[in-house]
C-alpha cells in the first residue's frame, strides 16, 4: 500500500521527460528521489500530481491499488496526494489562510462557502502550526507567496502539508536556499510526517538534508530514468562520489548482475 | 461525484446567473404598452399618461428633437442591432399605484422580488425601498423616520408632479440630453426612477435601494433616477439592476443624477446583474459642491455589452470624489466602463479604482477621463487600473486618458494586468480546489478590497454572485 509509480513513461511537449520510470513510497517511509539538475525529479513530482501540460505516454500511478493516472489534480489531492513544489508560485490577492480554508474544507467534502471552514478547528491549528515550525502567524493573513522570503515560502508548504493531512507528501528540494537551521526545522517535520505514518517522497539533489532525514530508500533518477535504488548508503555514495560515478557503477553492476 | 451533484450541474449548463436566480421570464400582466416610431406624439402620450408639468413635457420633446439630430455615438458599438422601433419602449404593469406592501403586488412580480431577497434586505436593512417593473415603479415604502426628518423619497413622476420647482432645478441639468444621442433618448422617453432629497444637516446612515427590473424581451427600460443632497447632508442610495432570462434583447438607457451640496456626501452603490440578453447603457454623473463628497460603487456583472462611465463633477473647493468600478466579463460578453472626474475647484482630490475581470472569451475595455481644468490649484487625482485574465481566449484593454491644465495638479496613474498563469492554476487546484473554485478564489482575491468597502450585506452577495459565475454547482446545497 502507498503509492506506487510502475513503468511510467511521460512528456511535456515532444521532450520525453520521464522513462519507464518504476518506485515506490511506502507508508512510514522516506523515499529520498535524487538526482543532478534537470534529470526529471521535479517532472515526476508534477506527473504523480496530475500537472496538465505533462502527458503520460505509459505506465501507471497507483495510490493504495488504484490507478489515479486519469483524475485531474484536485481529485489527487482529496485522495491524500500533496506536493509542496520546489518554488510555488505567488498568487496575489489570495490570502494564505484562505487557501487552507478552502483547501481543508475540500478535503473534508460536502457542499457549500469556500470560505467559511467547515471545521472551525482549523482557524486555531493553522495559527498554532504556523509558529510551531518558525512562521510568524501574521503570515497566514498575507497573500500566498507574495514577498515570502525562501524560507518562508518553504515552511508554508509544510504548514500546508501537515494541515490537509495527506497519505503521501511529495517535497520537491524543501531544502533549498535554506540556511542549516531552516534545513533543521525543515527535517524535523519530515520526520515527524514519517512518524505519522505518511509516505513522504522526498527529492533533493543534495545529500546534506539527508543527515537530518535519514531515508529509508533511495533512488536515483539520472535523465528521466531509474539509474539506481538502494538504501541510505546510496545517498552516501552519491555525496562521496558523485552521480557520474554512480550511473558507471550501478550500469556495470546491472551488466554484471 | 454524487448524482445529485451531476444532476445540478445539467441543469445549469449554459445558463447565465440571473436565469438561475429569476428563472425565464414569465407572462405579466399589462395595462398600457408602447411602441413603435419614436414621434412627438408617442412622447407626448407618455407625458399625458404620467400627467406631466409643461415644463417637463417641453423637455421631453427638446430631447426627441436633440435625439433625431445627434450623430451616433462613436464610442458606442455593437448595439446597432437594436431597433429601436421594434421595442416596447413603454410599458406598464397592472399594479395599482405603488403599493405599500408586498401583498398588493400581482403574484408573478412578488415571486421575482422575493427571489432577489428584497423583502428580507427591506426590513433588516434599508431606510427606504422603490422597485420598478419593467416602465414604473411599481412599491415604494421609506421607514416613518425619513419622512419625519423632511426626507422625500418618490417615484420619480410624483416627483416631479408634487415638488416641481425643486426636481427642475437638477433635472437633466447634471447630465442634459445634448451630451449624446441615446442621452437625448433618455430625456425623451425617461419614466420610472427614484427622486430623492436629504434637507440641509440630515444624515441618512441606513441605504436607501431602488431596485429595477427588466421582466420581458424587446423592452426598452429608461428610468431616471436623481439624489440630491442639501448642505451637510449624507445619504447612501444602492442600485440594483436584475431580469429573468428572456427570450429577445432588452435594451437599458438609464440615468442617474446626484447633487452633493456643500459639505454633503452622497454614496452611490450599483450592483447590475442583468440577464445576458440585456444590452444595458448607464449615464451617471454628479457634481459636488464645496467640501461635497460623491462615492460611486458600481459592480457590473451581467448583461451582454454594458456601457458605464460613472462621473463626478468636482465643482467646489476641497470637493472629492471615490469611483470603484468592478465589472466581470465571463463569455462572449462585452464590458465597457471607466470613470470620468472633472477637477474645477481648488484642492479637489479624486481617486478611480478600476478593476476588471475578464473570464471564457471576456472582453473588458476602460476608459477613462482625468481632467483638471485650469485653476483647480493643487488638485490630486489618483487612478489605478487592474485588470485580471483568467484564461488566453479573454482580453482586457485599459484606455486611460488624463488632461491637466493646471499646474498645480498632481496625476497619477497605475496600470496592472494579471493573468491567471497555468502554474497557479495547477498550484491551486493540487491543494484539492477544482478550476471553477480555483478561479473563483482568485476573484474572490482580487476584489478584496472592494467587498470591505461595501455594507455586509451586499459584499455576501457580491461573493455569491462571484462564486456562481465561477462554478457551476458550488453555491447550490
Amino acid at each position: 500500500m502507498g503509492l506506487e509509480v510502475v513503468n511510467l513513461t511521460a512528456r511535456i511537449g515532444e521532450k520525453t521527460v520521464l522513462k519507464n520510470v518504476s518506485l515506490n513510497v511506502n507508508y512510514g517511509e522516506v523515499h529520498a528521489i535524487m538526482g543532478p539538475n534537470g534529470s526529471g525529479k521535479s517532472s515526476l513530482a508534477y506527473v504523480i500530481m496530475g500537472r496538465e501540460i505533462y502527458e503520460v505516454v505509459d505506465g501507471d500511478i497507483l495510490l493504495d491499488g488504484e490507478s489515479i493516472k486519469d483524475l485531474p489534480p484536485e481529485e489527487r489531492a482529496i485522495k491524500g496526494i500533496f506536493l509542496a513544489m520546489q518554488d510555488p508560485p505567488q498568487v496575489p490577492g489570495v490570502r494564505l489562510s484562505s487557501l487552507i480554508i478552502a483547501a481543508a474544507n475540500k478535503k473534508l467534502g460536502g457542499e457549500g462557502e469556500l470560505g467559511r471552514p467547515r471545521d472551525p478547528r482549523i482557524l486555531k491549528r493553522m495559527m498554532e502550526l504556523a509558529k510551531e515550525i518558525g512562521l510568524d502567524p501574521s503570515i497566514l493573513q498575507r497573500e500566498v507567496n507574495v514577498g515570502f522570503s525562501g524560507g518562508e515560502r518553504k515552511r508554508s508548504e509544510i504548514l500546508q502539508a501537515l494541515l490537509l493531512d495527506p497519505k503521501i507528501v511529495i517535497l520537491d528540494e524543501p531544502d533549498s536556499g535554506l540556511d542549516i537551521d531552516g534545513i533543521k526545522i525543515v527535517a524535523q517535520y519530515i520526520n515527524k510526517l514519517r512518524e505519522q505514518g505518511k509516505g513522504v517522497m522526498l527529492i533533493t539533489h543534495y545529500a546534506r538534508l539527508l543527515q537530518y532525514v535519514k531515508p529509508d530508500r533511495v533512488t536515483v533518477l539520472i535523465g528521466g530514468e531509474v539509474v539506481a535504488t538502494d538504501g541510505y548508503e546510496l545517498a552516501r555514495l552519491v555525496e562521496e562520489k558523485g552521480y557520474a560515478y554512480v550511473k558507471q557503477a550501478f550500469r556495470k553492476g546491472s551488466a554484471q548482475g | 461525484m454524487g448524482e445529485m451533484v451531476e444532476l445540478k450541474k445539467e441543469l445549469l449548463g449554459g445558463v447565465d446567473l440571473a436565469e438561475q436566480l429569476l428563472g425565464r421570464e414569465k407572462p405579466v400582466k399589462v395595462e398600457v404598452e408602447i411602441k413603435g416610431k419614436i414621434t412627438k406624439d408617442m412622447i407626448e402620450e407618455i407625458s399625458r399618461i404620467k400627467k406631466e408639468p409643461e415644463w417637463m413635457k417641453r423637455l421631453r420633446l427638446r430631447s426627441l428633437e436633440l435625439f433625431y439630430k445627434l450623430p451616433w455615438p462613436k464610442w458606442l458599438t455593437g448595439i446597432e442591432s437594436i431597433n429601436l422601433e421594434e421595442m416596447v419602449l413603454y410599458s406598464r404593469p397592472e399594479v395599482q399605484g405603488p403599493a405599500k406592501s408586498w401583498d398588493e403586488l400581482p403574484k408573478e412580480i412578488r415571486e421575482y422580488y422575493e427571489k432577489l431577497g428584497l423583502p428580507e434586505l427591506e426590513a433588516r436593512f434599508l431606510s427606504g425601498l422603490s422597485t420598478v417593473f419593467d416602465s414604473e415603479t411599481v412599491y415604494a415604502r421609506v421607514k416613518k423616520y425619513l419622512e419625519e426628518k423632511g426626507v422625500i423619497v418618490l417615484p420619480m413622476e410624483e416627483a416631479v408632479r408634487k415638488y416641481p420647482d425643486l426636481v427642475k432645478q437638477y433635472f437633466m441639468r447634471i447630465f442634459p440630453p445634448s451630451d449624446h444621442k441615446f442621452a437625448a433618448l433618455h430625456g425623451a422617453l425617461w419614466s420610472g426612477g427614484t427622486f430623492i432629497y436629504v434637507p440641509k444637516g440630515v444624515k441618512i446612515r441606513e441605504p436607501i435601494e431602488s431596485f429595477f427590473l427588466i421582466g420581458r424581451s424587446g423592452e426598452g427600460q429608461f428610468e431616471h433616477s436623481l439624489i440630491v443632497a442639501d448642505e451637510g447632508a449624507y445619504v447612501e442610495w444602492i442600485e440594483g439592476c436584475s431580469a429573468p432570462r428572456l427570450s429577445r434583447f432588452s435594451f437599458h438607457d438609464g440615468m442617474v443624477e446626484a447633487y452633493a451640496h456643500r459639505n454633503a456626501t452622497i454614496k452611490i452603490i450599483t450592483v447590475q446583474n442583468w440577464s445576458k440578453d440585456v444590452i444595458n447603457l448607464n449615464n451617471k454623473r454628479g457634481i459636488a459642491e464645496d467640501g461635497a463628497r460623491i462615492d460611486w460603487i458600481e459592480g457590473s456583472i451581467g448583461s451582454k455589452i454594458t456601457y458605464v462611465y460613472p462621473s463626478t463633477v468636482l465643482k467646489g473647493d476641497n470637493s472629492a470624489t471615490r469611483n470603484t468600478v468592478v465589472t466581470i466579463a465571463k463569455g462572449p460578453h462585452i464590458k465597457d466602463s471607466g470613470s470620468k472626474v472633472i477637477h474645477v475647484g481648488k484642492n479637489t482630490r479624486s481617486q478611480i479604482i478600476n478593476k476588471t475581470i475578464s473570464a471564457d472569451g471576456g472582453i473588458n475595455i476602460y476608459r477613462g477621463i482625468v481632467r483638471v481644468l485650469r485653476g483647480a490649484k493643487n488638485a490630486t487625482a489618483n487612478v489605478e487600473c487592474e485588470s485580471l485574465i483568467l484564461d488566453d481566449k479573454s482580453k482586457a484593454h485599459t484606455y486611460p486618458h488624463n488632461q491637466v491644465d493646471e499646474p498645480t495638479a498632481s496625476v497619477n496613474h497605475e496600470a496592472t494586468t494579471g493573468r491567471l498563469t497555468e502554474q497557479q492554476l495547477f498550484y491551486l487546484t493540487s491543494r484539492g480546489l477544482d478550476e471553477d473554485e480555483a478561479k473563483s478564489l482568485v476573484v474572490l482575491g482580487f476584489l478584496d478590497e472592494i467587498l470591505g468597502e461595501l455594507p455586509f450585506e451586499y459584499a455576501q452577495v457580491l461573493t455569491r454572485v462571484v462564486q456562481l459565475e465561477f462554478s457551476k454547482y458550488g453555491a447550490f446545497g
